[in-house]
């Protein structure tokens, strides 16, 4: 897409006219929650959340999947990066999510792990050749948005012969972790802003229920200013009438129908299963895991690895975080004990997590 | 000698003499290397502007320098940023050993022109070669000195209330070079390092304008960082204004492919300048009439708003703050 169409969505005085409009219509209160940490910075980063009209309350969801990768997760890639025989690749932003007494992978690394960041996972394929007496695993960390990419890789591996390349499956779904959320009779949320990358893959369909169950609003959303104040005004208006859509404002890159060639990929090597989400706990139905017919590059077989329930951690409250119950900055540990150089919580240790945004954005 | 460096050449015999006879006196060459005394024997006067830094870049040739013109830029700068005209440099080469001799020529030759153009002698050196994997290729440290010509000197510190924030052109250049030639990526014509010698145009700066406040050179953390040091050790609050921050489109679209924000990239050829506000549109015509400040402009003010905070209005006219990085910027899952 050219920059110039994209500063269409990013007009000033576009902006605020949308902002003029929100505020004159808005009856009452309109609590939103976004859950994808990509909205949450935008939403940051562009001043919005500092001009939007005092009763539309913007609450942080667990958008990130950096966030939501469970200890008991971590701690299994960081026993993985221990061992002499395997080499670690994996996205940037998992380096620095704390494990077992707040070790990540820039201090495994630091004592001598073999950790790669890459890119794309085809690049672990590239390590996997280069290192042919040792295993390559790859973190398969996020949401219905890296999947597909992943599943491809393990099919290209398939396909060349390589023989020493590991997935480690922690994927996780969105939409049921929505429902999750809105049963949670705590969150009081109103509408959500729906992850624009993931909905390329999953479209629309997934996200029906939570208008036809639950009697909200759901908008896929582009990650721009005016995309994101144009659908929070469709929702204000909605809800004025009674109503709740499930919409897409999103379609230069989302298409209702979503990436179908995608999602065969992706269940091809991919089956549904339960996930342990970090600050909420487990969620049935709301992982991937790697199907038997793949089972030779499952990391997860191949090495035992157990994902077991631990106890919250003390004091923190990411869970009240994560669900839009409390603001980050309501939490007693925020900015004292937990700060993005120490991160006790998740929300505080992804760039995109709601803690680390008000952190790095919110001028007090 | 050989086509790749051997142990030999850090042995301090013959084979060190050879190196350093016909490579590094060949292209550094002035009377005061040329002694090859323990030390050299300068002539300084009044007070002096002392800076040092060491260059690990990987990779060393990247489009727009490489790991020596970038030794001397760095170090130049450096000492250029306290109103001071350098004059002599050091050098320290640590050499892993298999280097090809003709990548070592391509760098100290580099390293000889860019020094010759910041008028800066390069007076003594020293060359170890050490065994495989003990580096990584080559390191280079610069230590350079000048003579400062203005009293006060510019300073961290010295940022008021009600001056204004001056940046010499576009952010992010050399950042996303090294980040993406690190990965491969071939980048649209225009993407290259900033690297330059702003020692000339400072020198004419400050001769005009004595008055400046503030110089500093935006390198590692980029913009954000240094705007947060200044911030912090003037205790004022820097209101940037989004919008008149450049930065070429090519790297903004670099930068959003793999998930980098320019402003916290290194810059290696460009500095900023905090000073009265009454002297903010002469020293932007300083700053035009230079190749090396032609994208200047203004992009912001000192205030009293939030005491040690960079706060940012950003293009919607939105406030928010721009902090320093914990780390490293990683490349994000999606």
């Amino acid at each position: 897409m050219s920059l110039k169409l994209l500063d269409r969505f990013r007009d000033p005085e576009l902006c605020r006219a949308l902002l003029e409009k929100l505020d004159k219509e808005l009856e009452g209160e309109l609590r939103f929650m976004e859950v994808c940490g990509t909205h949450t910075v935008a939403i940051f980063q562009s001043g919005l959340r500092s001009l939007l009209p005092e009763g539309i309350v913007h609450l942080s969801g667990p958008g990130c999947p950096v966030c939501v990768t469970h200890e008991s997760e971590v701690n299994a890639f960081l026993d993985l990066a221990g061992r002499d025989d395997v080499i670690i690749a994996t996205f940037g932003d998992l380096m620095r999510v704390p494990g077992h007494g707040g070790r990540n992978l820039k201090a495994a690394q630091a004592d001598g792990a073999r950790v790669s960041v890459i890119y794309s996972p085809f690049d672990a394929l590239k390590i996997a050749k280069e290192n042919p007496d040792d295993t390559v695993v790859f973190l398969g960390v996020g949401f219905e948005t890296t999947a597909p990419t992943i599943a491809a890789t393990m099919t290209m591996a398939r396909a060349q012969g390589i023989s020493n390349f590991r997935v480690l499956p922690f994927h996780k779904t969105v939409p049921v972790a929505l429902a999750a959320l809105m049963d949670d009779t705590a969150t009081r949320i109103d509408g959500f802003i729906l992850p624009g990358h993931v909905s390329t893959v999953i479209g629309l369909e997934p996200y029906n229920y939570i208008a036809a169950d639950y009697d909200r609003s759901a908008i896929v959303t582009g990650f721009e200013p005016v995309d994101i104040l144009q659908s929070l005004l469709d929702m204000v208006r909605w809800r004025n009438k009674g109503e709740a859509h499930v919409a897409n404002n999103y379609r230069r890159a989302v298409s209702d129908e979503g990436n179908a060639k995608a999602r065969e990929v992706l269940y091809d090597v991919f089956e549904i299963s339960d996930a342990l989400w970090r600050g909420i706990g487990l969620i049935p139905g709301s992982g991937l895991e790697i199907r038997e017919e793949w089972a030779d590059m499952d990391a997860k077989r191949e090495f035992g690895v157990e994902i077991t329930e631990a106890p919250p951690l003390p004091g923190c409250k990411c869970g009240q975080v994560l669900k839009g119950i409390l603001s980050p900055d309501q939490c007693p540990l925020f900015k004292k004990a937990c700060t993005p150089a120490n991160p006790v919580g998740p929300c505080m240790v992804s760039t995109e997590g709601s803690c680390a945004a008000y952190y790095k954005y919110k001028v007090d | 000698m050989s086509d790749k460096v051997l142990l030999d050449y850090g042995s301090g015999g013959r084979a060190s003499q050879r190196l350093i006879s016909e490579l590094f006196l060949d292209h550094f060459g002035n009377d005061e290397l040329n002694r090859l005394n323990d030390a050299a024997e300068l002539a300084v006067s009044g007070r002096i502007a002392m800076s040092t830094d060491s260059f690990t870049v990987d990779p060393i040739f990247f489009p727009g320098g490489n790991i020596g013109s970038l030794a001397v830029h760095g170090t130049v700068n450096d000492v250029s940023m306290m109103g001071a005209v350098p004059k002599y440099m050091t050098c320290g080469y640590i050499i892993e050993e298999g280097l090809p001799m003709a990548d070592l020529e391509k760098i100290v030759a580099s390293m000889g022109e860019a020094a010759r153009k910041a008028g800066v002698k390069i007076v003594t050196g020293d060359t170890k070669v050490v065994p495989k994997g003990a580096v990584d290729r080559i390191f280079i440290n610069t230590t350079g000195i000048g003579e400062i010509f203005v009293d006060p000197a510019p300073s961290g510190d010295r940022a008021r209330v009600g001056d204004a924030i001056l940046l010499s052109g576009t952010m992010g250049d050399h950042g996303l070079t090294i980040l993406g030639t690190r990965e491969g990526l071939e980048f649209e014509a225009g993407v290259q390092s900033d690297s330059a010698g702003l020692n000339h145009l400072l020198v004419k700066l400050v001769r005009e304008l004595p008055d400046v406040h503030v110089l500093r050179d935006p390198t590692r953390g980029g913009l954000a960082t240094t705007m947060n040091e200044i911030s912090s050790s003037s205790n004022v609050c820097c209101e940037l204004e989004e919008g008149a921050i450049p930065v070429r489109s090519e790297v903004s679209g670099g930068c959003s492919f793999l998930g980098l924000d320019p402003l916290y990239l290194a810059n290696e050829g460009k500095f900023l300048c905090i000073l009265p506000e009454e002297h903010a549109e002469q020293a932007l015509e300083i700053m035009h009439a230079d190749e090396l400040g032609r994208d200047a402009c203004r992009i912001g003010a000192v205030t009293d708003a939030n005491p040690g905070k960079v706060v940012m209005i950003t293009k919607l006219g939105g406030k928010r703050l721009l902090n320093m990085l914990e780390g490293e910027q990683l490349p994000r899952i999606c």
